[in-house]
């Protein structure tokens, strides 16, 4: 072998290895992004801030989620849920169609590690029109929404506070 | 939602389907460049030692496909929804380095030497039961839920698995190893980290509001109560026993290290971290003044030229591995001398085994170890990642845990050979040659792909319930 093809091939060697790594940091690039980040820390400020942020969404994205909210027959309907208080805060769950299960219970959607939860405290889904309902399942220490301890099947307004022990729980766009 | 679709830069809206894409078809894009660039490097080898294609090639290269094809093909049925690079990051790493293994196998100098085995075959046929070990382990684990039911069943099995080798004689000064006659060596302590961690998980999700919140703060920091220490006490007192009894400080190193960083991870609290590298360093110094085999390793990481020239004076018990260890990251420069060219092999046994990096650093030079480190970086960001994903604590704790012991085994292993810190008795995970590290990564990556098949997985469709029946029933 020349010594010409053995530096071509050492140095395409060392090209290759690294177009890999770059590959591969693109396609977690792509899984970032695909995650809208939310705010931790401080509660007031952070949901204005978020607030504000997803208000000057540009208008391509504006474009998408309003052909999504066509396709749901709604306006205005929720797309995901947020936990934005107690140990969980920041984790996030997509709204689509399906029953979430809140509780202590290991196989929950939403596994509550909170003192005050039940096993099975409560559980939120979409009724036939696609309204979302929060349903208190007999927890020992309630499940609130806003202000008020459930006794019956409520419709979720958007961005109201469902409060079970530490954590607070909305829904968002 | 839409920003994950394939193309978000554009302004057509594409109706995405329910859930969010498996990622699949990236993942088997990237692992068959992940199974070409082994291939490649094989050539390579071929070329410049014996200046033709080497003669194994295809049967190396379909095998290594073979592999990771089944891999890929589990993956996709029983974790549809799993991260896409981890196999193909793993499976990167495993065909480097059995290249790097073969590699060392034709070098003349090492095939004169006594102590040296040819192990190419033997590597690619563990490579074969690790990822039979890894499609088991996706089968089995329908859920990793399922794991926090064993908590304390997998403390008793940890332990056992890291007493057993006392009971055994030690090999190069330290004793890692089971000898089972008939079938070789194991060292139980690859496997006992993914079981311990799984302890660890277990126990902390359970206790982590005790360790975290009584506590009195004093200059800054949040100091535990006394009875609080305890399991970080008995944590920190096993590891000095494996220490001590087993001579590992690679061992003993991991598991307290994962312990700690799985602490903070539960409790939030700084003072974990401060307390366990005091601990930690206490304790390694309190051993090295008495432990004349961690003496060795001290003395040949603060003089390796000393212990290289008293080596080839013939005194006994000096080691001249570190120095060349250092001699062939030097001759490698920053793009390396190319596959094949390098004299790593002057190393001699443990070339393929504890130093097998400085191969990399020779042959491929700065340049290659990097990509190679950035790699196993890019493993242990998916665990992290993974861990932020879950949406159940004990989840988030097992992921987490998993991925630190990877980080710290890789640290602990670079950085002995490197000189950073005193080289330890550990296998750099799926490159170097041993059945049990390669065994044991890939069922700790096939964890962590299940884990993270969970997080991403979208909740099942809602089962049509009785209530809706009766309600279309009554509404016109």
């Amino acid at each position: 072998m020349s010594e010409l093809t053995l530096t071509v091939m050492r140095l395409g060697f060392l090209a290759v290895l690294w177009l890999f790594v770059i590959v591969a940091v693109q396609v977690i690039r792509s899984d970032l992004f695909g995650t809208r980040v939310t705010q931790r820390g401080s509660r007031r400020g952070g949901d204005t801030r978020q607030q504000r942020a997803q208000q000057a969404a540009p208008p391509q994205q504006r474009q998408q989620s309003g052909g999504r909210r066509a396709d749901r027959g709604r306006r205005g309907a929720p797309t995901k849920l947020v936990v934005s208080e107690g140990s969980l805060s920041g984790t996030t769950v997509a709204l689509q169609g399906q029953t979430i299960s809140l509780g202590r219970a290991h196989d929950s959607t939403i596994v509550l590690d909170d003192d005050y939860a039940s096993s099975r405290h409560a559980r939120i889904y979409p009724d036939r029109d696609g309204q979302w309902i929060v349903e208190d399942l007999g927890s020992t220490n309630g499940t609130y929404l806003d202000r008020t301890r459930l006794t019956a099947p409520t419709p979720i307004p958007l961005g109201a506070p469902i409060r079970i022990g530490k954590t607070v729980i909305e829904l968002r766009k | 939602m839409s920003a994950i679709s394939p193309m978000p830069n554009t302004t057509n809206t594409t109706i995405s389907t329910a859930g969010p894409p498996s990622r699949r078809n990236t993942e088997l894009a990237l692992l068959a460049f992940a199974v070409l660039i082994p291939c490649f490097a094989y050539m390579n080898v071929g070329l410049a030692m014996d200046g033709e294609m080497p003669s194994g090639m295809l049967g190396y290269g379909i095998g290594l496909g073979l592999l990771a094809g089944v891999g890929h093909l589990v993956v996709r049925k029983f974790a549809k929804y799993a991260d896409p690079i981890l196999l193909p990051m793993a499976t990167l790493l495993n065909g480097i380095g059995l290249v790097l293994i073969w590699r060392l196998d034709q070098s003349p100098r090492l095939q004169a030497s006594k102590v040296y085995a040819p192990a190419a075959t033997n590597q690619l046929l563990f490579s074969a039961m690790g990822i039979a070990l890894f499609i088991a382990v996706l089968i089995v684990i329908k859920d990793h839920r399922v794991l926090q039911r064993y908590t304390y069943i997998s403390m008793v099995v940890a332990l056992g698995l890291l007493i057993a080798p006392m009971f055994f004689p030690a090999k190069f000064g330290a004793r890692i190893w089971i000898t089972i006659p008939g079938i070789g060596g194991i060292q139980p302590g690859e496997f006992a980290k993914i079981v311990l961690a799984v302890f660890f998980a277990g126990y902390l999700m359970v206790k982590r509001d005790a360790l975290a919140l009584a506590s009195r703060r004093f200059m800054g920091l949040y100091l535990p109560r006394g009875r609080d220490l305890g399991p970080i006490l008995t944590v920190w007192g096993f590891s000095i026993l494996v220490l001590v009894f087993e001579t590992d400080l690679g061992t003993s190193l991991l598991f307290f290290g994962m312990f700690v960083v799985m602490l903070y991870v539960a409790t939030e609290r700084t003072s974990w971290i401060v307390f366990g590298l005091l601990m930690s360093a206490a304790g390694a110094v309190g051993v090295a003044s008495f432990e004349t085999h961690v003496q060795q390793r001290v003395q040949a990481w603060l003089d390796p030229m000393g212990e290289f020239l008293k080596s080839k004076q013939g005194l006994a018990g000096h080691s001249e591995q570190s120095m060349q260890a250092l001699w062939a990251f030097g001759s490698g420069g920053v793009f390396g001398t190319g596959w094949g060219q390098g004299h790593s092999d002057l190393i001699g046994f443990a070339a393929n085994s504890d130093f097998i990096l400085a191969t990399v650093g020779e042959e491929l030079g700065l340049a290659g170890i990097m990509a190679i480190l950035l790699v196993y970086g890019l493993i242990v960001e998916r665990g992290v990642r993974t861990a932020l994903a879950a949406r159940d604590p004990f989840g988030k704790l097992l992921a987490t845990g998993l991925a630190g012991a990877f980080a710290i085994q890789v640290f602990v292993v670079a950085g002995g050979v490197m000189g950073l810190i005193p080289l330890t008795g550990m296998t750099m995970p799926f490159m170097a040659q041993g059945g049990s590290s390669v065994i044991a990564n890939w069922a700790l990556v096939a964890v962590l792909i299940k884990i993270s098949d969970t997080a991403r997985r979208p909740a099942p469709a809602p089962a049509p319930s009785p209530d809706a029946e009766m309600t279309q029933v009554v509404r016109p």
